[in-house]
């Protein structure tokens, strides 16, 4: 039998535990609006904005060795036809024999229509500070920016594609690496998080076209703008996975199990992020 | 030479509406590289803006304003086609002037 | 670095003596204010000092500056998002001050008649701080103020 003392603490501690259940739900509910309202009054003006200025321009210029311009480079709806484009890869590219994605399929016209070396037109995949910019991620943000207001539509008919989506979702949820980490151990879930971001659960419809359709993004934290390539290279990072390569197939693979899931969303981006 | 503005200028009932993104570092000079070297502060101190001739906004700034900068304010006026013009200097003296036309 | 030598030797306008120790990473680049950059005013590091460096004294409190778009919370101190509206006729100038910034002063704006008095921009912050609008108003200085908490601090690499 208890004493009145130890009855009295019991109470207490049931007392103390119920105020700090309602204090902390009270806490994340206000953390998630005071969240929510941060990244609202970011939204107008997103810097991305100035990597699309300098992507068109690119676009248009006679670039490389044989100075020929992207407007030679057909990302599947034809020669220099950028409306629409990102929303409907990656896909099949018979001239080059496999599946691509926007970023791999521009170093491809780099490559074989500008005359650029491999190795000169991936030597900045991703930038640096205006001493070390990114050509692939201002074109990447242009091209993208075509296909804001265009539903995603990437088509799994070609058996080529879907066979990298069905190795992309493998690939999602295989587990390796020191930490035993698979990209499902954050992104199959819902309401995970890092700090106050909540994780996009991407095997649902709605993580997936969320996430998908706001990349590439401004990246708060960094100052720059990133891609989709560098979003799977730094998760890769995370997990202490070794080096995603930029345009291997693991990486095209990834991509078309993602895009394909985020469609009959419409595309928003570039987007800006934390 | 810098990076072009992004300029957006919107007549918005009787006002004009100026919006603009400008491509900067803004270093503060209190960070450390990757080799623990300070990154000397790289800023935009001062901005102009015109509407036509007229100044509407002059601006000074520190090295607190963020990375690649935005900025938006309204002015009284202007009509469609009009010039609005934004000048930056840095403390390397170096700048940028671009003109948008009210839309 | 060869790319940051150059870019120094650039910006410093050619192959001064300066800029030779510059580039050769002895002395920090040459630095040449802006026209019309009041270093006096951007140079201190408590409220106090800024203050008085702009002449404002001892600003009285109002409510007619206000913030706008301004967040409770900041994830990252890398961008914070300030608007700031002043009601006062004949406002002349707005600034935006982060007490615990290491340099108080973020940004001034001075409005010629005609423009209206909101501005809006985006700072970093060191950490949670208060962050001041001062607004000057037929020549006399008004203040508000908003605590913004900061998650991640904006100053870091």
């Amino acid at each position: 039998m208890p004493s009145i003392h130890s009855l009295r603490l019991i109470v207490g501690v049931a007392a103390i535990a119920a105020a700090t259940l309602a204090g902390s739900a009270f806490a994340q509910t206000t953390l998630e609006n005071a969240s929510a309202k941060y990244r609202q009054d970011l939204a107008d003006g997103n810097p991305a904005d100035l990597w699309v200025a300098r992507g068109q321009e690119m676009w248009k210029e006679p670039r490389g060795p044989r100075k020929v311009s992207f407007e030679s480079c057909d990302l599947g709806l034809g020669p220099g036809v950028v409306k629409g484009a990102y929303a409907q890869l990656p896909r099949w590219f018979a001239d080059a024999g496999r599946v691509m994605d926007l970023e791999t399929r521009l170093v491809w016209c780099m490559v074989n229509q500008q005359g650029y070396t491999h190795a000169d037109a991936t030597k900045q995949t991703f930038g640096n500070g205006s001493r070390h910019r990114s050509d692939l991620e201002a074109l990447t943000a242009y091209v993208a920016k075509q296909s804001d207001g265009v539903k995603m539509n990437v088509s799994l008919a070609d058996p080529h594609v879907r066979e990298m989506y069905d190795v992309g979702k493998k690939a999602f949820f295989y587990r390796a690496g020191t930490h035993d980490f698979a990209c499902a151990t954050c992104h199959a879930a819902d309401d995970l998080r890092i700090r106050l971001q909540y994780l996009p659960n991407l095997t649902e419809p709605a993580g997936a076209q969320k996430a998908y359709t706001t990349w590439p993004a401004y990246r708060v934290a960094q100052g720059e703008t990133r891609t989709f390539q560098w979003r799977l290279h730094d998760c890769f990072r995370q997990q202490r996975f070794p080096d995603l390569i930029y345009g291997s197939d693991l990486s095209i693979a990834l991509t078309t199990y993602l895009a394909a899931s985020a469609n009959g969303a419409v595309y928003a981006g570039p987007g800006i992020k934390l | 030479m810098a990076d072009p503005m992004k300029i957006r200028a919107n007549l918005v009932g009787d006002s004009t509406e100026v919006k603009v993104l400008m491509s900067h570092e803004m270093d503060t000079g209190l960070v450390k590289d990757k080799d623990g070297k300070i990154i000397p502060a790289w800023w935009i101190q001062t901005v102009k803006v015109t509407h036509n001739d007229k100044v509407v906004l002059t601006a000074q700034w520190g090295t607190a304003v963020s990375k690649n900068p935005f900025m938006s304010f309204k002015f009284k006026g202007g009509a469609k086609g009009d010039k609005v013009t934004i000048t930056w200097v840095d403390n390397h003296n170096d700048s940028r002037t671009d003109t948008a036309l009210i839309a | 670095m060869d790319m940051d030598r150059r870019q120094v030797l650039k910006t410093s306008g050619g192959a001064t003596f300066l800029a030779l120790l510059a580039a050769a990473g002895w002395i920090p680049p040459a630095h040449a204010d802006a026209p019309g950059w009041n270093k006096s005013e951007f140079d201190t590091h408590t409220m106090d000092a800024t203050l008085a460096a702009l002449g404002a004294g001892k600003p009285a409190t109002s409510s007619d500056v206000a913030f706008f778009s301004t967040p409770d919370i900041a994830e990252n101190g890398a961008v914070v998002p300030i608007g700031v509206t002043s009601k006062l006729p004949n406002t002349e100038s707005i600034a935006i001050l982060v007490e615990k910034n290491p340099f108080t002063l973020a940004a001034l704006f001075d409005l010629p008649a005609g423009t209206e008095p909101t501005i809006s921009t985006r700072v970093k912050m060191r950490e949670t701080s208060n962050v001041y609008a001062l607004v000057k108003a037929g020549g006399k200085y008004f203040m508000t103020s908003k605590e913004i908490k900061v998650t991640l601090g904006g100053c870091g690499g």
